[in-house]
């Protein structure tokens, strides 16, 4: 039923006067280092919002509506005041879903978890079997989350998240992540891998290939709402019928991200200057979200470039910007995996060296293995592990 | 109440753990219990719900809002979702 004049798409598009859903990293400080981080995580910075300053974004948010908040980091229980800030967020009456390791999820934690209402949790998990995770996240990370999941189960939280980055070596493990999830009571939530922050630097390497792309889209297609996704594969609707969800790129319009230091940015995947809209601490969250130039552009029109003579664009709208700024590619051509195979060809004309770094990184300095960021040879593409020795890589520092 | 009741003659309200968002294509509904999220796409179905817990049923609300006749169908139908979805819940008599 809908009298509406525009569509109800249009309208996110056009931006709402508060965001749908924030994620907030709420520090850079991570006891892992997984190399695919999107926010380069690692070290605390000195500058990350007070407990008075992260109470006041909260106060802001519960003014404009935000019913929810993702928390994210780094690893925010690192945070000594984590538990004071969630127990602020829920007596103002907005949720927050935390995204965690599962490092400090212990039997009390669960426990606490379980009695409120207003906290969901989502534990990190990239692979159905140690090995697969352990490659990407640190060797005991897949331990690490089981014994959170079994914590929280026990504790009686039913429905909490068990949150996947889609891979090239976990794509072809969906049933079991999902057989994984459902063994503690909990939902899969599968979401795409960007190229931001050290995903950079293996992105070559992680990166489902393209017949892999249409295994996930089948997938995602035949367990419709039971699997969350946080609309992330939109540009997989090129395929054919969208997946369930907005189909929309939120940046700006929807979503955005809060940094640790109160940046705020387009999405999760854009820290970078290029996608930085204004700070907290300066103006305030409600006048960076409703005047910041950035957000103003992102709402308007925009041109699709030659996407826009594609079958394709109206269901993929030229996929994810913060993949194509990380791969070096035209924000108005088509996604680096675009379903059509239009990004496959215009990334091979691209010097991988161009593109974006992050504006900052807060990466430790030694657990991260150096990857050389060049585009592997593509005759060399049959291993999906080319370039990347998983045997070696370093165990991070302080991930016991 | 029988399945064939239309749910325009319940009396309704909001579930207690609803919020809602008023936004200019109607407005946003999140359940924190269920923490789903819904789309009310028309300003008039939001007054309806409101209207709700103030009449004996949907359709008192849906008439107090002056949903024409040969609306009420989609109104019903919008409705129902919503309470299958535990946004709405029937009001004890």
């Amino acid at each position: 039923m809908t009298t509406t004049a525009i569509p109800l798409v249009d309208h996110f598009a056009q931006g709402l006067d508060a965001p749908i859903c924030i994620t907030w990293e709420l520090t850079y400080a991570c006891n892992l280092a997984c190399h695919h981080c999107l926010s380069s995580s690692g070290r605390r910075d000195p500058d990350e919002l007070t407990t008075a300053e992260a109470m006041a974004v909260i106060d802001e948010l519960a003014e404009m509506q935000v019913f929810y908040v993702n928390i994210g980091g780094g690893e925010p229980t690192i945070r000594p005041d984590f538990w004071q800030l969630l127990d602020h967020a829920a007596a103002r009456g907005v949720g927050v879903k935390f995204s965690t390791n599962g490092s400090r999820i212990t039997p009390e934690a669960a426990a606490r978890l379980a009695a409120s209402d207003y906290v969901d949790v989502q534990i990190s998990v990239d692979g159905a079997t140690a090995d697969v995770n352990d490659a990407v996240r640190g060797e005991g990370t897949f331990a690490t989350a089981v014994q959170a999941m079994e914590h929280l189960a026990a504790a009686g939280f039913e429905g909490f998240k068990l949150s996947v980055v889609c891979t090239r070596q976990n794509a072809g493990q969906l049933d079991e992540l999902k057989a994984l999830a459902d063994r503690y009571g909990a939902q899969l939530r599968l979401t795409r891998l960007r190229p931001s922050g050290r995903g950079a630097d293996v992105w070559d390497e992680l990166h489902p290939a393209a017949e892999q792309q249409r295994g996930i889209y089948e997938w995602l297609l035949e367990h419709g709402e039971e699997v969350l996704t946080g609309d992330s594969f939109f540009h997989l609707a090129g395929f054919g019928e969208p997946l369930p969800g907005l189909n929309l790129c939120g940046a700006g319009r929807v979503v955005c991200l809060i940094d640790p230091v109160g940046d705020v940015y387009a999405c999760p995947f854009t820290i970078h200057d290029e996608f930085l809209a204004g700070n907290v601490r300066a103006e305030g969250f409600a006048a960076v979200w409703r005047t910041s130039e950035l957000f103003q552009s992102l709402r308007g029109p925009h041109s699709g470039g030659a996407c826009e003579s594609c079958s394709a664009w109206d269901a993929c709208r030229g996929g994810c910007m913060a993949a194509k700024f990380f791969t070096g590619m035209p924000l108005d051509g088509p996604d680096p995996e675009c379903v059509k195979g239009h990004g496959e060809t215009a990334l091979a004309t691209i010097d991988s060296a161009s593109a974006p770094r992050p504006s900052i990184d807060h990466s430790k300095p030694t657990p991260t293995p150096v990857v050389l960021r060049r585009r592997p040879d593509r005759s060399c593409d049959e291993s999906p592990l080319a370039g990347l020795d998983v045997a070696s890589l370093p165990t991070p520092a302080g991930a016991t | 109440m029988t399945e064939t009741t239309s749910v325009l003659d319940r009396p309704l309200e909001l579930a207690a753990q609803v919020s809602v968002r008023p936004e200019r294509f109607g407005a946003l509904l999140y359940h924190f219990g269920t923490r789903r999220l819904s789309f009310l796409k028309d300003p008039r179905l939001l007054a309806v719900v409101q209207r709700l817990p103030e009449v004996p049923t949907a359709r008192a609300a849906c008439t107090a809002c002056g949903v024409e006749p040969g609306s009420l169908r989609s109104f019903d139908a919008a409705l129902r979702r919503l309470l299958d979805t535990g946004m709405l819940q029937e009001r004890p008599a």
